[in-house]
């Protein structure tokens, strides 16, 4: 039993995803009853790191991982999250894995009930032992206390606020009995603050009865205030590991966002004369999961503009809701004249085109040909590439074909023929598709969501390239989201960081990385406003 | 040259070759034991035509993105009752046909707006209520069929309330289209005007499918979100394609009535969609894809076996009901194969 100090060690760790290093030797320990945070942007890692400590079936079935996990001072290969479990790893997830119609007591106890004999299991087995309710609720009632929550064990889960699920969550993990190391999975994102704050108390609660906890999250404040050491990922890197007391919510920031591609050289002076051609005032869009809560904007005529921020804060949501595609509420104005809200069709008709993160769910007509997909909405909308005669129309095969391979060969879409169906193309050309379409309606914004996801890195650069290229040549206006803050540093003007629905701040792609990680973080204004209230 | 037989395997499809196969076979037969093929082809023209029409109702159900349109029965029921009216009017030969379809398209689409408001609330499981839906008008008709103001000695029963079960159409425009410019060629009687009517029809079809709003159904089907976003109301182009389908299945019944030479009442038209259901599937196409050569391929396959396996069964076996029996398994054992292949996806 040597390094005993540590309860919990990842030594070396790395997983390959067909040919793509998504992480990199990082190396992890954690003592018995120490808050260890884990930092990182979108895609740093910290989910795949988490899936390998808990032994996930995509780890295994995409190749396993290489490095070596000791827990205890011994070995451990964790090949399912049952055994991950018998280990005495727990995790809270980000989405509450509760049955609603259940009790507290039931839902903490789950599969773990406490039974009794009686007379039908003493014939047929243990699976038809009686529940022992009554030592149940005990159970669930200490593990509800050391979390000081005084809501009866015997609710029901459903309807009760999501603050409260979280907590059932944690106390069913501190229930178990061998629990040694405890994953908080961003448990603090969907929590009001006074909630997190109770939670955050919780947790140095749960740390001083000798677990240790894993806290991920992206909350610098929350980091500071209850981690004892704090790792930080990005891009699959370790970058450093702190101790809290050597350390600065400044630091990390930077720590996390780091410069990752230089500058696409672009030689445009700012356009501080330009008329604003965008503005949006508190906007509400109900999209799940990237909820946007009273956000207001104005964009510049031919601006590359940027939109970035963390997942779920709701930067994908804008788009979604200026497009009518989400339930909108605000005030939307466009060239001086106001947008319909809820409403695609206005949208387009004023010249507004979108290019839709969901590629595959929403941005194209997988079982129809390429042309098809790159003139419909355009025959929809404009009334080209079709014929008229009187009140019966047809489609204009020929102008169509010519529009298409024009496009094809224009925006270098690799294909047999303009007839291909879109479903078996690359990424990166289904992405192009998708892109002409967008261009077909000619239109004077341009929204482009997660244009480079899932794309290889050749057709990444050639996707950027024409959108820098619309926007010299054509002056279109191009409003870009991104996960990707370094592709948004690399192409846009001017990047708007969104953080819980609502815009952060403003920043020029040259700001430095401090800034960006304290906006991404939503730290931003906290310490904005602290500094003008020392004044 | 691999390569074309490749091509053309992947396009027609295993299925299709294996009842192309099977139908050749049943052809070589009835040759064996002695039947006469050109009648047996001249019965096969025959079903084509007057099926054809009730299969390519399925066309706009399906590119619409409601599916199979197990409710057929409905549009069913407005033919039918505008057939009825027809006679009704004491109308005979190409007026009594015109009217009744005349009749029948406003009825169906009246019913056919009802029922695409109703399949537009019931996203996700529309092929399930349309069956419901088909079952209970049918059993609703069976009582209106007794209640409605028609007169007509032809029509009612000699005794009594309501009409018959049966209408014959001898004297009235049995057979008038498949009549129409017939002619005979190696022993086969071609149905001219029946053919030339369905394939009108289809080419009607195909025509729509071409233009805007057919290009906007399509895409609502293929992916409604997709639609959405590209500025489509989604829910007018569900009802556009209900509403059609409802119409092609009130005119496909009157070519079928004509054909067959009478008028079926009550529960007759009860499954009368699963058969145009299974042709279609037959053909190749899916529950959210569908083309007019999906309706041709998959009507002369499932009629043509059903047509020339009942003789020939009836040589090998001299058992009554066989030829039923194979039509029941044939045509619901393609429906369960399609409907298991819905959630597949990519």
């Amino acid at each position: 039993m040597k390094n005993n100090d540590y309860i919990l060690q990842m030594k070396k760790i790395s997983k390959e995803y067909y040919g793509n290093r998504v992480l990199k030797g990082i190396d992890l320990s954690v003592k018995a009853g120490e808050i260890h945070a884990i930092l990182g942007e979108n895609g740093a890692g910290k989910s795949t790191l988490m899936n390998i400590l808990f032994g996930m079936t995509v780890i295994h079935e995409t190749g396993g991982y290489e490095g070596e996990i000791v827990l205890d001072g011994e070995t451990i290969n964790i090949k399912s999250p049952v055994e991950a479990l018998d280990f005495g790893i727990g995790m809270v997830h980000q989405e509450f894995m509760l049955i609603p119609g259940y009790s507290i007591t039931e839902n903490i106890k789950l599969n773990r009930e406490i039974t009794k004999e009686n007379i039908v299991s003493k014939i047929f087995g243990d699976k038809l032992k009686t529940l022992n309710l009554k030592e149940m609720s005990k159970d669930a009632r200490k593990a509800l206390d050391t979390l000081e929550m005084d809501i009866d064990e015997w609710v029901k889960v459903a309807g009760m606020p999501i603050g409260y699920m979280q907590f059932v969550e944690i106390a069913r993990e501190i229930d178990k009995k061998n629990i040694k190391v405890l994953v908080f999975d961003e448990p603090t994102a969907v929590l009001t603050e006074s909630e997190a704050d109770n939670l955050l108390k919780a947790m140095v609660k749960i740390k001083e009865s000798g677990i240790a906890i894993l806290f991920i999250t992206h909350r610098l404040d929350e980091v500071m205030e209850v981690a004892d050491n704090i790792t930080i990922l990005r891009d699959g890197e370790l970058v450093a590991t702190k101790k809290n007391n050597e350390t600065n919510v400044m630091e990390l920031a930077e720590l996390m966002v780091g410069r990752k591609i230089e500058k696409v050289a672009r030689s445009k002076e700012k356009q501080d004369t330009a008329e604003t051609i965008l503005s949006i005032n508190n906007l509400k869009v109900m999209m799940p999961g990237e909820e946007v809560k009273g956000l207001s904007l104005e964009v510049k005529a031919g601006e590359i503009f940027g939109i970035g921020g963390l997942a779920g804060q709701g930067k994908i949501g804008i788009a979604n809701g200026i497009m009518g595609l989400y339930p909108t509420s605000g005030e939307i104005t466009i060239e001086g004249e106001k947008l319909k809200l809820n409403n695609p069709q206005d949208a387009l008709k004023k010249n507004i085109a979108f290019v839709s993160e969901d590629r595959r769910g929403m941005g194209l007509l997988l079982d129809t040909s390429i042309e098809m997909n790159i003139v419909i909405t355009s025959i929809q909308n404009k009334g080209t590439f079709i014929k008229k005669f009187g009140l019966f129309t047809q489609i204009n095969n020929k102008e169509i074909k010519a529009h298409a391979s024009n496009m094809i060969k224009e925006l270098d879409i690799r294909c047999r023929s303009e007839k291909q169906v879109t479903r078996r193309l690359s990424g990166g050309n289904q992405q192009k598709v998708c892109i002409a379409r967008a261009l077909t309606l000619e239109p004077t914004i341009l929204f482009v969501s997660e244009p480079t996801r899932g794309i290889d890195v050749g057709a990444k650069k050639l996707v950027l390239d024409t959108l820098v290229k619309l926007n010299k040549e054509l002056g279109m206006t191009i409003i870009m989201t991104s996960s990707e803050l370094a592709e948004l540093r690399s192409v846009c003007d001017k990047i708007a960081i969104i953080s819980e629905g609502k815009v952060e701040g403003i920043l020029s792609p040259d700001a430095s990385d401090v800034d960006f990680g304290l906006m991404m973080a939503g730290e931003y204004k906290k310490m904005h406003n602290k500094g003008d209230e020392l004044q | 040259m691999m390569e074309r037989i490749n091509e053309f395997y992947k396009n027609f499809g295993l299925p299709r070759l294996i009842i192309a196969s099977f139908l050749i076979l049943l052809c070589i037969a009835a040759a064996m034991v002695g039947l006469p093929l050109p009648a047996l082809f001249s019965a096969v023209l025959v079903r084509f035509g007057m099926h054809g029409v009730l299969v390519l109702a399925m066309v706009p159900a399906i590119i619409a993105g409601i599916g199979l349109n197990f409710g057929l029965p409905l549009g069913i029921l407005c033919g039918l009752l505008g057939g009825l009216i027809s006679i009704e009017l004491d109308l005979v030969g190409f007026n009594a046909l015109a009217t009744a379809i005349l009749i029948a398209i406003p009825l169906a689409m009246l019913v056919g707006v009802a029922y695409g408001w109703l399949l537009n609330r019931v996203k996700g499981s529309e092929m399930m209520v349309a069956t419901y839906v088909g079952f209970s008008a049918v059993s609703l008709m069976s009582i209106g069929w007794l209640l409605l103001p028609l007169y007509s000695p032809e029509i009612v029963w000699p005794i009594g309330r309501g009409i018959r079960t049966t209408i014959v159409l001898t004297g009235r425009y049995d057979k008038v289209l498949n009549n129409f410019l017939d002619f005979s060629i190696f022993g086969m009687h071609i149905p001219t005007g029946l053919l030339l009517f369905m394939l009108m029809i289809c080419f009607l079809m195909w025509l729509f499918l071409r233009s805007s709003v057919g290009v906007a159904m399509k895409a609502t089907g293929d992916n409604p979100r997709f639609a959405t976003a590209s500025g489509i109301n989604v829910n007018k182009s569900r009802m556009i394609g209900t509403i059609l389908s409802t119409v092609l299945g009130a005119v496909g019944i009157i070519v079928f009535s004509q054909s067959f030479g009478f008028i079926q009442l009550y529960q007759a038209p009860m499954f009368m969609g699963f058969g145009a259901v299974a042709a279609i599937l037959i053909g190749g196409a899916s529950v959210k894809k569908a083309s007019i050569t999906n309706v041709l391929i998959g009507t002369l396959l499932f009629q043509g076996m059903l047509v020339i396996s009942l003789p020939v069964a009836n040589k090998i076996m001299t058992l009554g009901s066989l030829a039923e029996i194979s039509r029941i398994i044939i045509s619901n054992g393609i429906i369960l194969y399609a409907l298991t292949q819905v959630s597949g996806g990519e």
